[in-house]
């Protein structure tokens, strides 16, 4: 092992600890990315250990695997786990692992450290939570269980950050340990296995029998096992006649009977052991069969005023510092092409996306709130029976609900639901959940068409429209999941098992720093779309073939001799506009949205979005500002209510047609973003494009519907 | 008398755990720590009946479906 940079993975159960402990280790410098060739998500930062005396500083690199229960994987991030530790080659393969072991559940905890141990890699245990241990009953004595297991074991609390610096002088005194001479597995394989496990380590190199041993159960997962090199291993299984699940349910087996009289040695049990009164109280509560759905509703209802009310404060300031900003830079810049391209183009662009902010910084506080708490899974076990109806698992429900901020980050918590078949369904139905994007153009909408009055004296029926719309996609998410289970044969059986977490409060550090990341991806991400299509846009509507756009000018002036010199103005705008390459565009695709009422602009608009909705309104506004009159800036409202029809000469917005709007922002799917993502989380073009198609044609069915019934 | 399992147990209810008879949920089952031996109690049940919450061995929680628990034999 090189001394100055080591190489540290932390590795534990799902709940022990593992991320707070990364945090307390790393602070906030940590990078988020993804692990080399897979597109589970790899959280990595630097730690330093400083030397005393004559000590060197040493400066540990450490990288945070997916929480696992075992070595076995079950779900596509955790098998990144062993597709690490087994590979020497890999960049990320560790000279060292701290395990975090939560010490209320001890016993379970240990089964995942001995796999490692017998791994061979250098190995320091992190023993956490021993303060619910305590108000459990029970204490762990340390140096008991060290003695026991053969490894450095170090008390922490990772939320408060007691024995950090134990902790630290542990990864350097087993780092500096050179070859461990008194490595011994803590399984050992049974006789008949020996042979088998020599001929492997022969072929292959290796010095560990469990590596070999993983080599023979594990290969079908491990990616830099080339396919020739996984048939000999399949022909080594045949000759020894090696029955993989047995030996599985047996080494489990003779693992934990060895660990069980360790961890009854270390552990002191004063008085009954159980759960922590206080999660025994809330789940009484929190579980039952009334109480359990209505708080339910209660938090969701929370949440939902939180991304509606609370944050549309933030956003309207955001939404006139945009304006002003606009106002400005166009009065100060000189008059021309690039005043227009900086305006009009990029600062528009712009300002459509840091409206969102509050609304996804806030949404994803609170989704970490209910995550850190434990409630999250509770609202899994208490909506599973529902969910399995539509084909879906209890675990769905959390990309749902993170569906109504953004449908990318909800497709990327799909990972922890471990069957295939419910996460592709998940998958497929979580862009249906009216995400933030979908915001801004429903509340548009619903300013023209809906009237802006009370009812019952609280609720605004402004209000309720949103919420129909949002209820809409729910129902279109459960339905198609359900209308897709019956085409999409489940080909495996469907599994729940969850450990259900004591309640903690939330660290709010971790919360605010959750959210952070969020809207940074958020604005990196998406921004840089909706950027380049508002300068694109731009350049399209400003433009046109040839001297096309001059000739409609001239055409327009010739005819239009009578009204004031502003009518004249707009004429020739939107002349131009038609003329230009957006316009020939939009004349372009209307035949195909005529039927659902849409005219050649609307069209335009619809084609900018199919990048991603966020772009629709803007769109919209650039439209109609590049067609409008120049005097003053109207707000968007005005621009749509003063918009005239040109076959009927009515307004052109009228109830039909922003109806028939909604209902198709509802269930299109019309986001690069996500589509990309979908072909990221599947692994192919399939998934991808058969979403899209049925919720296109969802989407126009139900519009096309809609405009004919109230037109 | 018919084999009891864990989906038999009333709220509250102890059992131990004698064998898990299906094998492609046995590992996982023997991983959450259901181990031949130990000791589970029934703590919760979800609203419609199903998943179900038991206590493995005074460690932790386990929630599981009504289905997965019915694999599990107890004496």
């Amino acid at each position: 092992m090189k001394l100055g940079i080591i190489k540290v993975a932390l590795i534990g159960n799902p709940n022990a600890g593992k991320s707070t402990l990364f945090n307390a280790l790393t602070g906030l410098r940590q990078k988020t990315g993804n692990f080399p060739g897979v597109t589970v998500e790899k959280k990595s930062g630097t730690f330093k250990i400083a030397g005393s005396g004559d000590e060197d500083d040493i400066t540990a690199s450490i990288v945070d695997l997916p929480g696992t229960y075992s070595i076995y994987p079950k779900s596509r991030d955790e098998r990144v786990v062993m597709d690490i530790l087994a590979n020497p080659r890999h960049p990320d393969h560790p000279d060292l692992i701290i395990i975090v072991a939560d010490a209320s559940n001890l016993q379970r905890n240990l089964l995942l450290f001995t796999e490692i141990n017998d791994l061979g890699i250098p190995t320091v245990l992190a023993l956490n939570m021993l303060d619910v241990a305590a108000s459990m009953n029970m204490s762990v004595n340390a140096v008991q269980l060290a003695m026991q297991l053969n490894v450095p074991v170090a008390s922490i609390n990772a939320r408060t950050g007691e024995g950090i610096d134990k902790l630290k002088e542990a990864v350097r005194h087993a780092a500096e340990k050179k070859h461990s001479t008194s490595f011994h597995y803590f399984y050992e394989p049974v006789q008949s296995d020996l042979a088998m496990i020599e001929e492997v380590k022969e072929l292959y190199h290796l010095d560990n029998d469990y590596v070999a041993l993983q080599y023979v159960c594990q290969h079908d997962n491990f990616s830099f096992l080339e396919q020739p090199v996984r048939a000999k291993l399949d022909a080594l299984i045949e000759k020894y006649g090696f029955d993989e699940s047995q030996f599985l349910a047996s080494e489990t087996i003779a693992r934990y009977e060895k660990l069980k009289p360790i961890v009854s040695r270390s552990i002191k049990k004063e008085g009954i052991t159980d759960q922590p009164y206080w999660t025994r109280k809330l789940d009484s509560i929190l579980l039952h069969r009334f109480w359990g759905y209505f708080t339910f509703a209660f938090v969701l209802l929370i949440v939902f005023q939180a991304i509606f009310a609370w944050a549309s404060y933030p956003m309207d300031l955001i939404d006139e510092g945009t304006a002003k900003s606009i106002e400005w830079v166009k009065n100060a810049l000189p008059e021309g092409v690039l005043n227009d391209l900086i305006t009009d183009g990029i600062m528009a662009g712009i300002g459509g996306i840091i409206i969102f902010i509050p609304q996804i910084a806030i949404l994803f506080a609170l989704v970490a709130v209910l995550e850190e708490s434990g409630y999250m899974a509770r609202v899994m076990v208490i909506m599973d029976k529902l969910m399995r109806r539509f084909g879906l698992n209890g675990r769905s429900v959390v990309p749902l609900i993170s569906g109504v901020a953004c449908a990318v980050p909800a497709i990327m918590t799909t990972r922890s639901i471990s069957s295939r078949y419910e996460r592709l369904l998940t998958i497929l139905v979580t862009p249906l959940m009216s995400c933030s994007a979908r915001l801004p153009i429903y509340a548009i909408l619903i300013a023209l068409v809906v009237p802006e009055y009370k009812v019952l004296g609280i609720l605004n029926v402004q209000g309720l429209a949103l919420l129909g719309l949002y209820t809409l996609g729910l129902v279109g998410a459960l339905g198609s999941a359900w209308l897709l289970s019956l085409f999409i044969p489940r080909k495996e059986p469907s599994y729940f098992m969850l450990e259900m977490p004591s309640y903690k409060v939330p660290r709010w550090g971790h919360v605010a720093f959750s959210s952070y990341e969020s809207v940074k991806s958020f604005v990196l991400e998406a921004g840089k779309v909706i950027m380049a299509i508002s300068i694109i846009l731009w350049v399209l509507a400003s433009y046109g073939p040839g001297d096309s756009m001059d000739r409609a000018e001239q055409a327009t002036i010739v005819q239009v001799k009578s009204g004031t010199q502003e009518q004249r103005d707009a004429a020739v705008a939107s002349a131009r506009l038609e003329s230009s390459y957006a316009g020939q565009f939009g004349r372009f695709i209307e035949p195909v949205i005529k039927p659902l009422g849409y005219d050649w602009k609307i069209g335009i608009a619809l084609l900018a979005s199919f990048a991603a909705r966020e772009v629709f309104v803007g769109t919209m506004a650039t439209i109609y500002s590049i067609s409008g009159d120049t005097e003053d800036v109207p707000t968007i409202k005005e621009r749509l209510v003063q918009e005239k029809n040109d076959v009927t000469g009515g307004p052109m917005f009228t109830p039909a047609v922003c109806y028939s709007l909604l209902i198709f922002y509802v269930f299109a799917m019309m986001c690069m973003s996500t589509i990309a993502v979908v072909y990221r989380e599947t692994h192919g073009w399939k998934w991808p494009l058969i979403q899209l198609v049925y919720l296109m044609v969802l989407a126009y069915v139900s519009a096309f519907a809609t405009y004919q019934l109230l037109s | 008398m018919s084999v009891r399992t864990v989906s038999h147990l009333k709220k509250g209810e102890k059992g131990v755990i004698k064998s898990i008879t299906d094998k492609t949920m046995s590992l996982k089952l023997l991983e959450m720590g259901c181990l031949p031996g130990s000791e589970v109690r029934l703590d919760a049940v979800a609203p419609f009946g199903d998943p179900i919450c038991i206590n493995v061995g005074g460690w932790y929680c386990l929630s599981l479906r009504l289905n997965e628990a019915a694999v599990i034999e107890i004496e």
